[in-house]
């Protein structure tokens, strides 16, 4: 019979190989999946994987797709490293778009230098005005904050749908749910030409970065990990529980709605009634499969939107329908949380 | 019985019925200590599977049958991963919503857009008959009736039968029950597999009830109240049929608000069972005693055999 036993200490190559034996495991599963579903297993091979990458614009796409993945998984992963378990990202993404948007309307006859500078904040502030809900019920009420904030996701929809189809729809859009275009000064600059890879990717690569310096050179990192880690010690070495909820969230929060400003900025130049295909639930796969730690998400990222565009691909080649990225990306989480079993037990033949 | 007030009453009725069964499933999985924050992908997969089953076989029985195994099916992953493979509760629930919603939306791609009559209700001689009484109370679906009922086998699995016992006993301290023998993960695979088996019916009536139809992602987070609801239950199953009808009676408060002359966008009224639900974790949770009284003490942790 096969017995897991412990590891008197975690493996630390197990770490860096499940994610990989992981993926592989996913690659193999998605191609029973497609031979199933009676799609040429080559052809969808193809589609998902290599179709994407063949050209420039295949990887500015990436880039673009991988941006905001990025940009909120590494917020994400030092909250759950303190195991602060924010998943209302996507809202807090919505929100940043919805305030980010509202300053370049309200700016729209004005091309000062100053507007995008301007969103650019009114962004962050609004995902940290959306993820300090969740924080301030869970410091004061002792409120759950994984259904708080996924609730307020649900909210931040509606509010969307209801803005750009009221308040703040374009008047000359006859009628329809979306807000006036964007002048140039709202607008992210391109970074390659003909393609539409914005400023948002050069950002995302700051945030690892900062996300990097963050969790392994400052104290405030070492307290979060701490905290995740054995949240008693971490109350006897002095580190206050509630201040690290917050600091958690707002990290969250603002990078979510960073990214949230990003997207309507960037690709979408308006505010639509749906500016995410789900980029915030997305990212806590990212953050999982990067092993929370922000260089492992950089490549996460990479992978995840590459998955995004496989499915975009793979729906146009092969008319396959969109929600095949929904069972890779789940799939994939699975598999990964199975095999990082490997990490802390030694899998016996007795 | 006035006309408007008698067809109010039944929506309630239709709107609360999934919320019972998803959240009466996921009350016994964290009795016995396994918190599954996959609530929203069973309920989704046991929704997909019911209504493909009921649209290709006309039959409504096996079309609850298929909901039932699908939200079992879609348990037993995480109860492998979680209980066997020791992965952490959170991320696995999580994952298995994720993946519920992709694989409902890629099943039912060929459903969309299909009406389904719904289920028969069940006429009762004599007492479907009665005027007023018998349309509020005897003419319903199965699932409906059905709903009651495990909601009273659980308060009386839980409360008064040995088995329930010993379910309690691994919620609240898995080592202590480890040490008199009880096969602490076999009880929690039975409660994981339980909890599913509840969800998928809840999709089940969301599919061939509620509206009859599929839609993606139509259970529209009804799977994290079901989650809220059990905190709001304080982990008691009468508790929890009251929260069930409350926030059925907030959700149907759009579909009546524009017709008593209620002038708010559609959208807005549209949050208030996600705004209720916050203001209701509020309430009870800010009473911490009584949550760490009656919650299980063991939640989320997983369980390892030490001898």
């Amino acid at each position: 019979m096969i017995a897991l036993q412990r590891r008197a200490d975690p493996s630390r190559l197990m770490g860096y190989l499940a994610p990989l034996l992981a993926l592989g495991i996913t690659l193999l599963a998605g191609l029973m999946l497609f031979a199933i579903l009676g799609v040429p297993v080559g052809a969808a091979f193809y589609a998902f994987f290599i179709e994407p990458v063949s050209s420039l614009y295949g990887w500015a796409e990436l880039g673009v797709k991988a941006a905001p993945l990025i940009i909120i998984a590494v917020a994400l992963s030092i909250g759950f490293r303190a195991q602060v378990w924010n998943i209302g990202a996507e809202g807090q993404l919505i929100l940043g778009g919805i305030t980010g948007a509202a300053v370049a309307l309200m700016f729209h006859q004005n091309d000062g230098w100053y507007v995008l500078p301007l969103m650019v904040l009114a962004g962050i502030a609004g995902g940290m005005a959306w993820a300090a809900i969740p924080a301030l019920l869970k410091t004061r009420f002792n409120v759950n904050e994984i259904l708080t904030s996924l609730m307020l996701t649900y909210v931040a929809v509606l509010l969307l749908s209801w803005l750009v189809s009221g308040p703040m729809r374009d008047p000359d859009g006859f009628n329809f749910p979306e807000s006036r275009m964007f002048h140039d000064a709202a607008l992210l600059p391109r970074i390659l030409e003909g393609t539409r890879l914005h400023a948002g990717a050069m950002v995302a690569v700051g945030v690892v970065l900062a996300g990097w310096i963050l969790l392994t050179r400052t104290l405030l990192g070492f307290a979060l990990r701490v905290n995740g880690a054995a949240p008693r010690a971490g109350a006897h070495a002095g580190f206050s529980q509630p201040k690290l909820i917050w600091t958690a969230l707002m990290i969250g929060g603002g990078c979510a709605g960073l990214a949230g400003l990003f997207e309507v900025a960037g690709p979408i130049g308006q505010l639509l009634p749906s500016i995410s295909p789900g980029y915030g639930f997305t990212a806590i796969i990212v953050a999982f499969l990067g092993r929370l730690h922000p260089v492992g998400v950089l490549f996460a990222g990479l992978i995840m939107a590459l998955s995004y565009l496989g499915g975009e691909s793979a729906q146009i080649t092969l008319s396959l329908p969109l929600a095949v990225t929904g069972v890779f990306q789940g799939m994939l989480l699975f598999f990964l949380l199975a095999t990082d079993v490997l990490i802390n037990y030694r899998v016996v033949f007795k | 019985m006035n006309e408007t007030l008698m067809l109010t009453v039944l929506t309630i009725i239709t709107a609360a019925t999934p919320l019972v069964y998803a959240a009466i499933g996921e009350l016994v999985v964290e009795r016995s200590g396994v918190l599954n924050l996959g609530v929203e992908g069973m309920m989704l997969a046991g929704a997909v599977c019911s209504f493909a089953v009921a649209h290709h076989t006309g039959s409504a029985t096996l079309a609850i049958l298929a909901g039932l195994l699908a939200g079992m099916l879609l348990a037993s992953i995480f109860a492998f991963l979680t209980l066997s493979l020791q992965s952490s509760q959170v991320a696995t629930g999580l994952a298995l919503t994720i993946f519920g919603i992709g694989l409902s939306a890629l099943l039912g791609q060929s459903l969309v857009g299909i009406a389904f009559a719904g289920l028969p209700s069940l006429h009762i001689p004599w007492l479907s008959d009665l005027p007023v009484v018998g349309r509020l109370l005897f003419s319903h679906d199965v699932l409906v009736y059905g709903s009651f009922a495990i909601v009273l086998l659980v308060s009386w699995f839980l409360n008064r039968s040995r088995a329930g016992l010993v379910l309690r006993a691994v919620g609240d301290s898995h080592d202590a029950a480890h040490a008199l023998g009880i096969k602490v993960i076999r009880v929690r695979y039975m409660a994981t597999l339980f909890g599913g088996a509840c969800a998928g019916l809840g999709g089940a009536y969301l599919s061939l009830v509620y509206t009859p139809m599929w839609a993606e992602n139509m259970s529209a987070g009804r799977g994290w109240i079901a989650l809220a609801l059990v905190v709001f239950a304080v982990w008691q199953p009468g508790r929890l049929l009251l929260g069930a009808y409350l926030f059925g009676g907030i959700s149907i408060l759009q579909l009546h608000g524009q017709a008593l002359g209620i002038n708010v966008p559609s959208q807005l009224m549209s949050m208030l069972p996600y705004l209720t639900t916050i203001l209701v974790l509020v309430l009870i949770s800010r009473d911490r005693g009584r949550i760490r009284r009656n919650a299980p003490a063991s939640i989320g942790q997983s369980f390892y055999p030490t001898s």
